[in-house]
């Protein structure tokens, strides 16, 4: 009887077509029926799943929530004024904003407020020119609901109000940043 | 979950930290076994540090071609150390340029130095399963199997862990030191890491809950495994082939 590594030898091209066959099934057995439903349902500060909820107050004094701008792409910074790569993204993100600003694209600064102050903050702000809406998060509870564990971050939200990309760290360059937020207008709802 | 460490003001990123180190010990695993191949020891790092600037260059540079209405506005973002600004095509392609420049200039065959530098990638697979094990990243579907990990709210295939047992599998059955090795004809060795690697892919990114999908609901990795592992088998038997026929003669 011949060894078993001499027959695998001889069979070799017809054991690689069944394998390669098996390989066909088994991708097409798992095909996903429903794209990304599934975890849409889902809020959590993570790619692909809604963005957790909160409120925040708006240039007019309005009590907004974050989702009421659902059908508009919403980029979400956190930072603060004494995080050396926060001040270095600014520039950049004033720049996106003013150039998308129009398409729809609303960008929220989220200071870190239980760990800055807001005369540094204002002052910082002044000197930039920022003029996308900043949200003072004194008590730390929207860093909490995103589970932001380094400054800078940034959650790039599509009109859906998914999560399509989450960038902890910085500075962003702004190409990135604009080509993110190019991807989340693109994305219809 | 641990995405980032941070040390007082410095901000560590727990999975570049975590493929670093499997970089590194993958290297000093190739080094270990480079006596089967007729390979320099000091060729591993040089080409290893060349191959990986040369992915980068070119890696970056397809991204700002692809880009380039956006880059044209902002020159400065070219140079910046963003690592998401990269196109995996054009650091392949990189990855190419400088094995062909490489063997030619050493006179090397090129499926002996892609054998010697092989365990850098079995060692690098069961880093990339960690990294993102500690980002988050690669979580599975929800179950109710016992070894499900609450993850998001739901019980979830503990898929980062799937891939790094299976990982971990490929590099104990195609260990660098068995004979074995040294008696195959150049580049099966290679070849069948990398026909495992893409298996693994295959098989395990069906319990994957965040695939990229093509219109039909396909799973755009499990394709490019496919066609890798087909490639990889393909480019063994010829070897095979042309090894025998060389015997015979």
């Amino acid at each position: 009887m011949k060894p078993f590594t001499d027959i695998l030898s001889r069979y070799q091209s017809w054991l690689i077509a069944l394998l390669l066959s098996l390989g066909l099934i088994w991708i097409f057995a798992n095909r996903v029926a429903e794209a990304g439903n599934q975890l849409a349902a889902v809020s959590q500060p993570y790619e692909g799943f809604t963005a957790p909820d909160f409120d925040f107050t708006d240039s007019s004094g309005n009590i907004v929530k974050l989702s009421d701008l659902r059908g508009q792409p919403v980029i979400l910074n956190f930072w603060a004024s004494w995080c050396p790569p926060c001040r270095a993204e600014m520039p950049a993100i004033q720049s996106v904003h003013q150039v998308n600003q129009a398409q729809g694209l609303v960008i929220l600064g989220v200071n870190a407020t239980d760990q800055d102050s807001i005369e540094q903050v204002q002052e910082f702000s002044k000197d930039l020119q920022l003029t996308f809406p900043i949200l003072y998060d004194s008590s730390g509870v929207i860093q909490s609901l995103y589970n932001v564990t380094a400054l800078p971050s940034t959650f790039f939200i599509d009109r859906s109000g998914i999560i399509q990309e989450v960038i902890i760290g910085g500075p962003i360059a702004e190409a990135l940043l604009e080509i993110n937020a190019k991807q989340i207008l693109e994305e219809k709802p | 979950m641990l995405p980032t460490l941070q040390i007082g003001p410095l901000v560590i990123q727990t999975p570049g930290l975590l493929l670093l180190l499997g970089l590194w010990l993958g290297l000093s695993l190739a080094e270990k076994h480079v006596n089967k191949h007729a390979i320099a020891a000091n060729h591993i790092y040089s080409f290893t540090f060349l191959a990986l600037l040369t992915a980068v260059v070119a890696g970056r540079l397809l991204h700002v071609i692809r880009n380039w209405g956006v880059f044209s506005d902002s020159p400065a973002s070219i140079l910046s150390l963003n690592p998401g600004m990269l196109e995996p095509f054009g650091a392949i392609l990189g990855f190419t340029i400088m094995l062909i420049v490489f063997t030619k200039r050493y006179r090397y065959d090129p499926w002996t130095l892609l054998d010697a530098l092989a365990p850098i990638l079995a060692v690098l697979m069961i880093a990339v399963s960690l990294a993102n094990l500690a980002s988050g990243k690669g979580y599975g579907y929800p179950t109710d199997l016992p070894w499900a990990v609450p993850l998001f709210g739901e019980a979830r295939h503990p898929t980062q862990i799937y891939e790094m047992l299976a990982a971990g599998i490929v590099l104990v059955v195609l260990w660098p030191g068995r004979r074995w090795v040294k008696s195959r004809p150049a580049g099966v060795y290679a070849l069948s890491l990398i026909a495992a690697t893409a298996s693994n892919r295959l098989i395990f990114e069906a319990f994957r809950a965040d695939s990229a999908l093509t219109n039909d609901g396909i799973r755009s990795s499990q394709v490019v495994a496919w066609l890798v592992l087909a490639v990889a088998l393909w480019l063994s038997l010829k070897i095979a082939r042309k090894d025998g026929q060389d015997i015979h003669r």
